[in-house]
Protein backbone atom coordinates (compact mmCIF):
# COMPACT_ATOMS: atom_id res chain seq x y z
CA UNK A 1 0.00 0.00 0.00
CA UNK A 2 1.82 3.35 -1.00
CA UNK A 3 0.82 6.82 0.90
CA UNK A 4 0.70 10.25 -0.81
CA UNK A 5 1.27 13.62 0.28
CA UNK A 6 -1.77 15.12 -1.78
CA UNK A 7 -1.63 18.73 -0.48
CA UNK A 8 0.33 21.08 2.16
CA UNK A 9 0.26 24.42 3.61
CA UNK A 10 2.38 26.63 5.61
CA UNK A 11 1.40 29.67 7.45
CA UNK A 12 4.82 31.62 8.87
CA UNK A 13 6.34 34.70 8.98
CA UNK A 14 7.31 33.89 5.20
CA UNK A 15 3.63 33.76 4.03
CA UNK A 16 0.27 32.15 4.09
CA UNK A 17 0.67 29.35 1.48
CA UNK A 18 3.52 26.57 1.28
CA UNK A 19 4.47 28.06 -2.59
CA UNK A 20 4.25 31.66 -0.65
CA UNK A 21 6.75 30.35 1.64
CA UNK A 22 8.89 28.43 -0.96
CA UNK A 23 8.88 31.60 -2.99
CA UNK A 24 9.97 33.56 0.03
CA UNK A 25 12.60 31.06 0.84
CA UNK A 26 14.27 30.65 -2.96
CA UNK A 27 14.61 34.37 -2.87
CA UNK A 28 16.65 33.79 0.39
CA UNK A 29 14.35 35.99 2.82
CA UNK A 30 14.52 35.04 6.24
CA UNK A 31 11.36 35.79 8.03
CA UNK A 32 13.76 35.69 11.57
CA UNK A 33 13.57 39.65 12.97
CA UNK A 34 14.32 41.39 16.15
CA UNK A 35 11.33 41.07 18.29
CA UNK A 36 10.67 43.49 21.42
CA UNK A 37 6.68 43.74 21.57
CA UNK A 38 5.85 39.78 22.83
CA UNK A 39 2.90 40.18 25.25
CA UNK A 40 4.45 39.17 28.80
CA UNK A 41 7.25 39.66 30.46
CA UNK A 42 10.34 37.96 28.16
CA UNK A 43 13.63 39.98 26.77
CA UNK A 44 13.59 40.90 23.26
CA UNK A 45 15.04 38.45 20.76
CA UNK A 46 15.42 37.17 17.54
CA UNK A 47 12.70 34.97 16.11
CA UNK A 48 10.14 34.31 13.23
CA UNK A 49 6.99 36.38 13.84
CA UNK A 50 3.74 35.76 11.88
CA UNK A 51 1.58 38.37 10.65
CA UNK A 52 -0.98 38.24 12.69
CA UNK A 53 -2.79 41.56 11.41
CA UNK A 54 -3.19 39.15 8.08
CA UNK A 55 -4.28 36.66 10.07
CA UNK A 56 -6.97 38.45 11.42
CA UNK A 57 -8.02 39.84 8.43
CA UNK A 58 -8.21 36.24 6.52
CA UNK A 59 -9.68 35.24 9.58
CA UNK A 60 -12.66 37.49 10.03
CA UNK A 61 -13.67 37.22 6.40
CA UNK A 62 -15.75 34.25 7.53
CA UNK A 63 -15.97 33.62 10.85
CA UNK A 64 -16.09 35.24 14.74
CA UNK A 65 -12.65 35.96 15.96
CA UNK A 66 -13.37 36.34 19.20
CA UNK A 67 -14.24 32.35 19.35
CA UNK A 68 -10.91 31.14 18.69
CA UNK A 69 -7.46 31.17 20.20
CA UNK A 70 -4.31 32.49 18.19
CA UNK A 71 -3.09 29.19 18.02
CA UNK A 72 -6.91 27.69 16.61
CA UNK A 73 -7.23 30.21 13.97
CA UNK A 74 -3.72 29.31 12.56
CA UNK A 75 -4.87 25.68 12.19
CA UNK A 76 -8.51 26.73 10.85
CA UNK A 77 -7.12 28.89 8.10
CA UNK A 78 -4.02 26.09 7.46
CA UNK A 79 -6.68 23.34 7.47
CA UNK A 80 -9.23 25.22 4.89
CA UNK A 81 -6.23 25.94 2.40
CA UNK A 82 -5.76 22.44 1.80
CA UNK A 83 -9.12 21.35 1.48
CA UNK A 84 -9.39 24.30 -1.35
CA UNK A 85 -6.55 22.06 -2.65
CA UNK A 86 -7.16 18.74 -2.91
CA UNK A 87 -9.85 17.28 -5.10
CA UNK A 88 -13.22 17.34 -2.92
CA UNK A 89 -11.84 15.64 0.17
CA UNK A 90 -14.26 15.41 3.42
CA UNK A 91 -13.10 16.91 6.41
CA UNK A 92 -16.13 15.69 8.06
CA UNK A 93 -15.99 12.23 6.92
CA UNK A 94 -15.66 9.75 8.99
CA UNK A 95 -12.99 8.52 7.18
CA UNK A 96 -10.62 11.69 7.74
CA UNK A 97 -8.51 11.86 10.96
CA UNK A 98 -7.08 15.00 12.29
CA UNK A 99 -3.25 14.15 13.74
CA UNK A 100 -2.37 17.40 15.57
CA UNK A 101 1.36 18.24 16.71
CA UNK A 102 2.19 21.06 19.04
CA UNK A 103 4.39 21.09 22.22
CA UNK A 104 2.21 24.29 23.99
CA UNK A 105 -0.75 24.72 22.14
CA UNK A 106 -3.07 27.30 23.65
CA UNK A 107 -0.37 28.24 26.39
CA UNK A 108 -0.17 31.94 26.50
CA UNK A 109 -3.60 31.33 27.74
CA UNK A 110 -1.84 31.13 31.02
CA UNK A 111 -1.04 34.91 30.45
CA UNK A 112 -3.75 37.43 32.88
CA UNK A 113 -4.67 39.25 30.06
CA UNK A 114 -6.58 36.03 28.05
CA UNK A 115 -7.72 34.75 31.79
CA UNK A 116 -11.44 36.21 30.54
CA UNK A 117 -11.33 36.21 27.45
CA UNK A 118 -11.68 31.82 27.60
CA UNK A 119 -12.36 28.80 29.27
CA UNK A 120 -9.12 27.91 30.86
CA UNK A 121 -10.01 24.51 29.71
CA UNK A 122 -8.82 25.76 26.67
CA UNK A 123 -5.18 25.31 27.62
CA UNK A 124 -5.70 21.27 27.63
CA UNK A 125 -4.14 20.28 24.19
CA UNK A 126 -6.98 18.07 23.95
CA UNK A 127 -9.92 20.27 24.31
CA UNK A 128 -8.00 22.41 21.68
CA UNK A 129 -8.10 19.32 19.45
CA UNK A 130 -11.93 19.29 20.02
CA UNK A 131 -12.72 22.64 19.03
CA UNK A 132 -11.26 21.95 15.24
CA UNK A 133 -12.71 18.84 14.74
CA UNK A 134 -16.30 20.49 15.91
CA UNK A 135 -15.31 23.39 13.58
CA UNK A 136 -14.55 20.85 10.48
CA UNK A 137 -17.68 18.54 11.45
CA UNK A 138 -15.08 15.79 11.83
CA UNK A 139 -16.49 13.08 13.94
CA UNK A 140 -13.45 11.52 14.87
CA UNK A 141 -11.52 12.65 18.18
CA UNK A 142 -8.68 13.92 17.00
CA UNK A 143 -5.05 12.45 17.93
CA UNK A 144 -3.03 14.89 19.62
CA UNK A 145 0.97 14.46 19.71
CA UNK A 146 3.32 16.42 22.43
CA UNK A 147 6.64 14.94 21.94
CA UNK A 148 8.60 18.11 21.87
CA UNK A 149 10.33 19.19 18.32
CA UNK A 150 10.09 15.84 17.24
CA UNK A 151 6.61 15.89 17.65
CA UNK A 152 6.09 16.79 13.31
CA UNK A 153 7.50 13.89 12.27
CA UNK A 154 6.42 11.26 14.59
CA UNK A 155 2.68 13.30 13.55
CA UNK A 156 3.30 12.63 10.22
CA UNK A 157 4.75 8.69 10.88
CA UNK A 158 1.11 8.10 12.49
CA UNK A 159 -0.74 9.07 9.87
CA UNK A 160 0.85 6.98 7.62
CA UNK A 161 0.41 4.19 9.95
CA UNK A 162 -2.84 4.84 10.29
CA UNK A 163 -3.80 4.69 6.64
CA UNK A 164 -2.10 1.69 6.52
CA UNK A 165 -4.47 -0.20 9.04
CA UNK A 166 -7.03 0.98 7.15
CA UNK A 167 -8.97 2.57 9.36
CA UNK A 168 -9.08 6.00 8.06
CA UNK A 169 -8.57 7.20 4.10
CA UNK A 170 -7.32 10.37 4.96
CA UNK A 171 -5.12 12.18 7.36
CA UNK A 172 -4.84 15.60 8.12
CA UNK A 173 -1.13 16.27 10.04
CA UNK A 174 -1.22 19.53 11.36
CA UNK A 175 1.79 21.16 13.01
CA UNK A 176 1.47 24.28 14.95
CA UNK A 177 3.26 26.67 17.66
CA UNK A 178 3.21 30.48 18.47
CA UNK A 179 5.57 32.30 20.05
CA UNK A 180 4.68 33.15 23.67
CA UNK A 181 6.73 34.97 26.58
CA UNK A 182 6.08 31.32 28.41
CA UNK A 183 8.44 30.15 25.37
CA UNK A 184 10.46 32.88 24.73
CA UNK A 185 11.46 33.41 28.53
CA UNK A 186 12.14 29.46 28.90
CA UNK A 187 14.89 28.93 26.11
CA UNK A 188 16.53 32.67 27.37
CA UNK A 189 16.55 31.12 30.87
CA UNK A 190 19.25 28.50 28.90
CA UNK A 191 21.09 31.01 27.17
CA UNK A 192 20.08 28.88 24.06
CA UNK A 193 18.90 31.70 21.59
CA UNK A 194 21.05 33.39 19.09
CA UNK A 195 22.62 36.74 19.01
CA UNK A 196 20.89 37.37 15.33
CA UNK A 197 19.88 35.37 12.71
CA UNK A 198 20.77 31.59 13.60
CA UNK A 199 23.72 29.92 11.80
CA UNK A 200 23.17 25.91 11.38
CA UNK A 201 26.28 24.00 11.70
CA UNK A 202 28.60 27.07 11.45
CA UNK A 203 31.19 27.49 12.95
CA UNK A 204 30.03 30.77 14.16
CA UNK A 205 27.01 29.55 15.45
CA UNK A 206 25.71 30.77 18.87
CA UNK A 207 21.90 29.09 19.18
CA UNK A 208 18.54 28.81 17.92
CA UNK A 209 15.74 31.41 16.82
CA UNK A 210 12.47 30.91 17.65
CA UNK A 211 9.68 30.85 15.22
CA UNK A 212 5.93 30.41 14.96
CA UNK A 213 4.31 28.79 12.45
CA UNK A 214 1.18 26.29 11.39
CA UNK A 215 1.75 23.59 8.55
CA UNK A 216 -0.84 21.07 7.72
CA UNK A 217 0.43 17.74 5.20
CA UNK A 218 -2.60 15.90 3.69
CA UNK A 219 -1.73 12.04 3.53
CA UNK A 220 -4.31 9.55 1.49
CA UNK A 221 -3.77 5.73 0.18
CA UNK A 222 -2.64 5.63 -3.33
CA UNK A 223 -2.88 3.64 -6.02
CA UNK A 224 0.34 1.38 -6.84
CA UNK A 225 1.04 3.44 -10.21
CA UNK A 226 -0.11 6.67 -9.03
CA UNK A 227 2.73 9.57 -9.49
CA UNK A 228 3.31 11.81 -6.17
CA UNK A 229 5.30 12.31 -3.42
CA UNK A 230 5.15 9.19 -1.69
CA UNK A 231 5.75 8.90 2.73
CA UNK A 232 8.29 5.82 2.66
CA UNK A 233 8.38 5.15 5.69
CA UNK A 234 9.42 6.59 9.51
CA UNK A 235 10.67 5.99 12.90
CA UNK A 236 11.22 7.57 16.46
CA UNK A 237 14.22 6.49 19.19
CA UNK A 238 15.40 7.86 22.35
CA UNK A 239 19.15 8.84 23.39
CA UNK A 240 18.51 7.36 26.76
CA UNK A 241 21.07 9.69 27.79
CA UNK A 242 20.19 13.35 28.63
CA UNK A 243 16.58 14.96 29.16
CA UNK A 244 17.68 18.51 27.58
CA UNK A 245 21.04 18.08 25.52
CA UNK A 246 21.52 15.52 22.93
CA UNK A 247 23.81 12.58 23.17
CA UNK A 248 27.18 13.25 22.01
CA UNK A 249 27.42 10.15 19.76
CA UNK A 250 24.49 10.80 17.87
CA UNK A 251 22.90 6.96 19.54
CA UNK A 252 19.20 7.50 19.05
CA UNK A 253 18.95 10.05 15.59
CA UNK A 254 21.66 7.19 14.37
CA UNK A 255 18.99 4.39 15.13
CA UNK A 256 16.08 6.41 13.81
CA UNK A 257 17.78 6.80 10.52
CA UNK A 258 18.76 3.39 9.75
CA UNK A 259 15.47 1.95 11.29
CA UNK A 260 13.91 4.62 8.71
CA UNK A 261 16.31 3.46 5.78
CA UNK A 262 15.29 -0.10 6.64
CA UNK A 263 11.39 0.17 6.80
CA UNK A 264 11.64 2.54 3.64
CA UNK A 265 13.44 -0.18 1.93
CA UNK A 266 16.06 2.36 0.73
CA UNK A 267 19.63 2.82 0.59
CA UNK A 268 22.20 5.17 1.75
CA UNK A 269 22.89 5.76 -1.97
CA UNK A 270 19.62 6.45 -2.74
CA UNK A 271 19.34 9.04 -0.55
CA UNK A 272 19.34 12.71 -2.63
CA UNK A 273 18.17 15.30 -0.01
CA UNK A 274 18.76 15.69 3.77
CA UNK A 275 16.58 17.76 5.38
CA UNK A 276 17.83 18.30 8.96
CA UNK A 277 17.35 19.48 12.07
CA UNK A 278 20.12 22.18 12.58
CA UNK A 279 18.68 24.08 15.25
CA UNK A 280 22.02 26.05 15.18
CA UNK A 281 22.96 25.35 18.98
CA UNK A 282 26.25 23.81 19.48
CA UNK A 283 25.17 20.35 20.29
CA UNK A 284 22.37 19.38 18.08
CA UNK A 285 24.43 20.31 14.78
CA UNK A 286 27.22 18.51 16.06
CA UNK A 287 25.18 15.52 16.84
CA UNK A 288 23.48 15.39 14.11
CA UNK A 289 26.53 15.59 11.97
CA UNK A 290 27.34 12.98 13.95
CA UNK A 291 24.90 10.78 13.51
CA UNK A 292 24.59 11.29 9.74
CA UNK A 293 28.22 9.98 9.35
CA UNK A 294 27.40 7.35 11.47
CA UNK A 295 24.82 6.39 8.66
CA UNK A 296 27.06 7.14 5.78
CA UNK A 297 25.26 9.85 4.85
CA UNK A 298 27.78 12.62 4.64
CA UNK A 299 28.03 13.68 1.19
CA UNK A 300 24.47 13.61 0.89
CA UNK A 301 23.72 17.65 0.34
CA UNK A 302 22.29 18.78 3.27
CA UNK A 303 20.23 21.48 5.08
CA UNK A 304 18.85 23.40 8.17
CA UNK A 305 15.99 25.57 6.89
CA UNK A 306 15.81 26.74 10.61
CA UNK A 307 17.14 29.97 9.42
CA UNK A 308 14.43 31.18 7.69
CA UNK A 309 11.90 30.16 9.84
CA UNK A 310 13.27 30.13 13.13
CA UNK A 311 12.60 27.03 15.25
CA UNK A 312 9.30 26.29 15.12
CA UNK A 313 9.00 23.28 17.52
CA UNK A 314 5.81 21.72 17.44
CA UNK A 315 5.52 22.92 13.77
CA UNK A 316 8.80 22.41 12.81
CA UNK A 317 8.29 19.01 11.41
CA UNK A 318 5.50 19.43 9.37
CA UNK A 319 6.75 22.65 8.31
CA UNK A 320 10.11 21.83 7.09
CA UNK A 321 8.74 18.07 5.28
CA UNK A 322 6.37 20.54 3.16
CA UNK A 323 9.06 22.51 2.03
CA UNK A 324 11.37 20.19 1.58
CA UNK A 325 8.38 18.10 -0.79
CA UNK A 326 8.38 21.57 -2.86
CA UNK A 327 12.07 20.98 -2.98
CA UNK A 328 11.72 17.20 -4.52
CA UNK A 329 8.43 18.25 -6.64
CA UNK A 330 10.77 21.24 -8.12
CA UNK A 331 13.52 19.68 -7.83
CA UNK A 332 15.35 22.65 -6.09
CA UNK A 333 18.25 22.32 -3.06
CA UNK A 334 17.14 25.09 -1.04
CA UNK A 335 20.53 26.81 0.73
CA UNK A 336 21.21 27.23 4.34
CA UNK A 337 20.78 30.61 4.87
CA UNK A 338 23.42 32.15 7.10
CA UNK A 339 25.26 29.25 6.69
CA UNK A 340 29.04 29.82 5.67
CA UNK A 341 31.84 28.02 7.15
CA UNK A 342 31.60 24.23 8.75
CA UNK A 343 31.19 24.24 12.26
CA UNK A 344 31.09 20.58 12.99
CA UNK A 345 33.30 17.70 13.65
CA UNK A 346 32.06 15.79 10.97
CA UNK A 347 31.66 17.63 8.23
CA UNK A 348 28.46 17.78 5.90
CA UNK A 349 27.58 18.57 2.91
CA UNK A 350 25.82 21.58 3.51
CA UNK A 351 23.99 23.60 0.47
CA UNK A 352 25.24 27.09 0.10
CA UNK A 353 23.72 28.06 -2.73
CA UNK A 354 20.32 27.18 -3.97
CA UNK A 355 21.13 24.90 -7.05
CA UNK A 356 18.90 23.17 -9.29
CA UNK A 357 19.08 19.69 -8.82
CA UNK A 358 17.08 16.34 -10.54
CA UNK A 359 15.77 14.87 -6.74
CA UNK A 360 13.90 11.85 -5.76
CA UNK A 361 14.52 10.89 -2.34
CA UNK A 362 14.26 12.97 0.93
CA UNK A 363 15.76 12.13 4.42
CA UNK A 364 14.09 14.40 7.24
CA UNK A 365 15.02 14.37 10.53
CA UNK A 366 14.05 15.98 13.99
CA UNK A 367 15.68 15.53 17.60
CA UNK A 368 14.07 17.46 20.24
CA UNK A 369 14.09 17.35 24.55
CA UNK A 370 13.26 14.52 26.20
CA UNK A 371 16.27 12.61 24.18
CA UNK A 372 13.32 12.02 21.40
CA UNK A 373 14.63 11.67 17.93
CA UNK A 374 12.46 10.93 14.42
CA UNK A 375 12.72 10.67 10.73
CA UNK A 376 11.09 10.31 7.73
CA UNK A 377 11.49 9.68 4.00
CA UNK A 378 9.83 11.23 1.22
CA UNK A 379 10.06 9.81 -2.45
CA UNK A 380 8.69 11.44 -5.37
CA UNK A 381 7.20 8.56 -8.00
CA UNK B 1 0.68 -19.89 18.79
CA UNK B 2 2.03 -16.38 19.22
CA UNK B 3 0.19 -13.53 21.08
CA UNK B 4 0.76 -10.23 22.52
CA UNK B 5 0.44 -10.42 26.39
CA UNK B 6 0.42 -7.88 29.13
CA UNK B 7 2.84 -10.18 31.74
CA UNK B 8 2.74 -6.91 34.10
CA UNK B 9 0.66 -3.89 35.17
CA UNK B 10 0.75 -0.92 37.81
CA UNK B 11 -1.69 1.45 38.86
CA UNK B 12 -0.92 4.25 41.29
CA UNK B 13 -3.87 6.51 42.06
CA UNK B 14 -5.03 7.82 45.87
CA UNK B 15 -1.75 7.05 47.65
CA UNK B 16 -2.25 3.42 46.75
CA UNK B 17 0.47 1.55 44.44
CA UNK B 18 -0.90 -1.99 42.71
CA UNK B 19 1.45 -3.96 41.40
CA UNK B 20 -1.22 -6.61 38.86
CA UNK B 21 -3.74 -5.72 40.98
CA UNK B 22 -1.74 -6.93 44.33
CA UNK B 23 -1.66 -3.21 46.54
CA UNK B 24 2.26 -3.18 47.33
CA UNK B 25 1.84 0.32 49.06
CA UNK B 26 -0.45 2.83 50.56
CA UNK B 27 -0.64 5.66 52.47
CA UNK B 28 -3.19 7.69 54.25
CA UNK B 29 -5.08 9.39 51.33
CA UNK B 30 -5.03 12.41 53.03
CA UNK B 31 -0.95 13.17 52.28
CA UNK B 32 -0.22 15.41 49.35
CA UNK B 33 1.24 13.71 45.98
CA UNK B 34 4.27 15.12 46.35
CA UNK B 35 4.76 13.64 49.40
CA UNK B 36 3.25 10.53 48.45
CA UNK B 37 5.92 10.07 45.83
CA UNK B 38 8.87 10.87 48.06
CA UNK B 39 7.43 8.31 51.05
CA UNK B 40 6.68 5.69 47.78
CA UNK B 41 10.50 6.69 46.33
CA UNK B 42 11.93 6.00 50.09
CA UNK B 43 10.13 2.93 50.50
CA UNK B 44 10.66 1.46 47.24
CA UNK B 45 14.80 1.83 47.73
CA UNK B 46 15.17 3.20 44.73
CA UNK B 47 18.57 4.95 45.32
CA UNK B 48 18.45 7.64 42.45
CA UNK B 49 19.36 10.75 43.32
CA UNK B 50 18.15 12.43 39.83
CA UNK B 51 14.19 11.25 41.07
CA UNK B 52 15.14 14.53 43.51
CA UNK B 53 15.20 17.01 40.17
CA UNK B 54 12.41 15.93 38.38
CA UNK B 55 9.33 17.37 38.56
CA UNK B 56 5.64 15.36 40.36
CA UNK B 57 4.99 14.30 36.61
CA UNK B 58 8.54 12.74 35.92
CA UNK B 59 8.36 11.35 39.50
CA UNK B 60 5.33 9.81 39.06
CA UNK B 61 6.15 8.01 35.75
CA UNK B 62 9.92 6.73 37.40
CA UNK B 63 7.90 5.00 40.25
CA UNK B 64 4.88 3.31 38.14
CA UNK B 65 7.79 2.33 35.62
CA UNK B 66 10.27 0.85 38.41
CA UNK B 67 6.96 -1.15 40.11
CA UNK B 68 6.55 -2.51 36.96
CA UNK B 69 9.92 -3.42 35.63
CA UNK B 70 10.86 -5.20 39.05
CA UNK B 71 7.85 -7.24 38.18
CA UNK B 72 8.68 -7.90 34.39
CA UNK B 73 12.37 -6.58 33.35
CA UNK B 74 12.18 -5.92 29.81
CA UNK B 75 14.54 -3.81 30.23
CA UNK B 76 16.59 -6.45 30.80
CA UNK B 77 15.50 -8.77 28.19
CA UNK B 78 15.15 -7.13 25.41
CA UNK B 79 17.77 -5.46 23.25
CA UNK B 80 17.44 -1.13 24.41
CA UNK B 81 16.69 -0.17 20.73
CA UNK B 82 13.84 -3.04 20.83
CA UNK B 83 12.45 -1.65 23.70
CA UNK B 84 9.30 1.14 23.03
CA UNK B 85 7.38 3.48 25.25
CA UNK B 86 3.72 4.99 24.21
CA UNK B 87 2.14 7.59 27.00
CA UNK B 88 -0.63 9.46 27.09
CA UNK B 89 -2.20 12.18 29.83
CA UNK B 90 -4.33 14.71 29.69
CA UNK B 91 -2.94 17.62 31.64
CA UNK B 92 0.39 17.24 29.76
CA UNK B 93 3.25 19.25 31.81
CA UNK B 94 0.72 21.56 32.98
CA UNK B 95 1.72 21.10 36.75
CA UNK B 96 5.25 22.57 35.76
CA UNK B 97 3.70 24.76 33.58
CA UNK B 98 2.29 26.44 36.13
CA UNK B 99 5.41 26.79 37.84
CA UNK B 100 7.26 28.67 35.03
CA UNK B 101 4.55 30.87 34.19
CA UNK B 102 5.10 32.04 37.77
CA UNK B 103 8.35 32.52 37.99
CA UNK B 104 7.72 34.91 34.54
CA UNK B 105 4.88 36.55 35.61
CA UNK B 106 6.36 39.68 37.21
CA UNK B 107 8.78 41.85 35.82
CA UNK B 108 10.17 42.52 39.01
CA UNK B 109 10.21 39.53 40.38
CA UNK B 110 11.53 37.53 37.02
CA UNK B 111 13.16 34.16 37.95
CA UNK B 112 12.54 31.37 35.01
CA UNK B 113 15.22 28.90 34.98
CA UNK B 114 16.52 25.91 32.59
CA UNK B 115 15.68 23.06 35.57
CA UNK B 116 12.03 24.21 35.76
CA UNK B 117 11.01 24.71 32.44
CA UNK B 118 13.11 21.46 31.29
CA UNK B 119 9.57 19.89 32.62
CA UNK B 120 6.93 21.89 30.48
CA UNK B 121 6.76 19.35 27.86
CA UNK B 122 4.77 16.21 28.85
CA UNK B 123 7.39 14.23 27.25
CA UNK B 124 10.24 14.38 29.39
CA UNK B 125 8.74 11.70 31.74
CA UNK B 126 9.42 9.38 28.30
CA UNK B 127 12.81 10.56 28.89
CA UNK B 128 13.17 9.99 32.45
CA UNK B 129 12.27 6.42 31.76
CA UNK B 130 14.92 5.72 29.14
CA UNK B 131 17.46 7.13 30.66
CA UNK B 132 16.88 5.41 34.18
CA UNK B 133 16.46 1.76 32.39
CA UNK B 134 18.39 2.38 28.78
CA UNK B 135 15.60 2.68 26.23
CA UNK B 136 16.04 3.07 23.01
CA UNK B 137 13.35 2.34 21.14
CA UNK B 138 9.93 3.91 19.12
CA UNK B 139 8.45 6.40 21.50
CA UNK B 140 5.43 9.03 21.55
CA UNK B 141 3.55 10.98 24.12
CA UNK B 142 0.18 11.98 23.15
CA UNK B 143 -2.42 14.06 24.76
CA UNK B 144 -6.24 13.21 25.30
CA UNK B 145 -9.30 13.30 27.67
CA UNK B 146 -8.52 9.83 28.87
CA UNK B 147 -6.86 7.24 27.85
CA UNK B 148 -7.89 6.34 24.54
CA UNK B 149 -7.73 2.30 24.71
CA UNK B 150 -9.22 1.68 20.92
CA UNK B 151 -6.43 3.72 19.44
CA UNK B 152 -3.53 2.42 22.38
CA UNK B 153 -4.46 -1.30 21.50
CA UNK B 154 -4.51 -0.96 17.53
CA UNK B 155 -1.54 1.39 17.49
CA UNK B 156 0.64 -0.57 19.98
CA UNK B 157 -0.64 -3.62 18.17
CA UNK B 158 0.71 -2.18 14.72
CA UNK B 159 3.93 -1.63 16.13
CA UNK B 160 4.61 -5.24 17.40
CA UNK B 161 3.25 -6.66 14.94
CA UNK B 162 5.35 -4.56 12.23
CA UNK B 163 8.26 -5.31 14.11
CA UNK B 164 8.82 -1.66 14.62
CA UNK B 165 9.67 -2.70 18.46
CA UNK B 166 9.67 -6.24 20.54
CA UNK B 167 8.11 -4.69 23.69
CA UNK B 168 5.68 -1.83 24.31
CA UNK B 169 5.47 0.08 27.54
CA UNK B 170 2.49 1.89 27.24
CA UNK B 171 -0.04 3.97 29.69
CA UNK B 172 -1.05 7.21 31.22
CA UNK B 173 0.76 9.12 33.43
CA UNK B 174 -0.99 12.95 34.82
CA UNK B 175 0.03 14.18 37.69
CA UNK B 176 -2.47 17.95 38.51
CA UNK B 177 -1.62 19.90 41.39
CA UNK B 178 -2.58 17.26 44.04
CA UNK B 179 -4.47 15.16 41.44
CA UNK B 180 -2.44 12.32 40.08
CA UNK B 181 -2.99 8.65 38.35
CA UNK B 182 -0.64 6.93 36.41
CA UNK B 183 -1.34 3.33 34.87
CA UNK B 184 1.42 1.65 32.83
CA UNK B 185 1.62 -1.51 31.35
CA UNK B 186 3.78 -3.85 29.04
CA UNK B 187 2.92 -5.50 25.98
CA UNK B 188 5.26 -8.72 24.15
CA UNK B 189 4.83 -11.79 22.19
CA UNK B 190 4.58 -14.65 24.13
CA UNK B 191 3.74 -18.45 23.38
CA UNK B 192 2.61 -18.85 26.85
CA UNK B 193 -1.12 -19.79 27.06
CA UNK B 194 -2.00 -18.65 30.45
CA UNK B 195 -1.34 -14.73 30.84
CA UNK B 196 -3.40 -11.61 29.64
CA UNK B 197 -3.67 -11.39 26.72
CA UNK B 198 -3.59 -7.74 25.08
CA UNK B 199 -6.85 -6.99 24.47
CA UNK B 200 -9.45 -4.14 24.87
CA UNK B 201 -11.47 -5.30 27.62
CA UNK B 202 -7.90 -6.57 29.46
CA UNK B 203 -6.83 -3.18 29.39
CA UNK B 204 -10.01 -1.67 30.84
CA UNK B 205 -9.43 -3.91 33.50
CA UNK B 206 -5.86 -2.65 34.47
CA UNK B 207 -7.45 0.63 34.53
Amino acid sequence: MKIFVTAKNIISSLGFTSRENMKAVEMQKTGVTYIDQLQGNAKPFYGAKINWEDVESRFSDFENSSNFTATEKLIILSVKDVISQNEGFDAGSPSTVFIISSTKGNIDLLEPQSFFQFDPKRILLWEMGEVITKYFKNPNKSIVISNACVSGVVAINLGKKLLEEDHYKTAVVVGVDILSSFIVSGFQSFKAISQGVCKPYDIGRDGINLGEACATIVLKKGREDQKGIQVLGGSSSNDANHISGPSRTGEGLFISIQKTLRQGNIKVSEIDYISGHGTATTFNDEMESIAISRAGLSAVPANSLKSYFGHTLGAAGVLESALSIHSLEGNMLIATFNYDRNGVSKPLNIIKKTTKKELKTCLKLAAGFGGSNASVLFQKV
Amino acid sequence: MTNLAIKAFVKIEEGKIYSNGELVYSVEPEIHGREFLKNAYMNLGMNYPKFYKMDELSKLALLCSEVMLRRNPVHEMYESEDISIFVSNSSSSLDSDIKHQESIANVDDFYPSPAVFVYTLPNILIGEIAIKYTIKGEQCFFISEAFDVAFMHTFVQNVLVNGEAEVAIVGWVDYFENTYKAVLYTVEKTTDQFLMNHTLENIKLIF
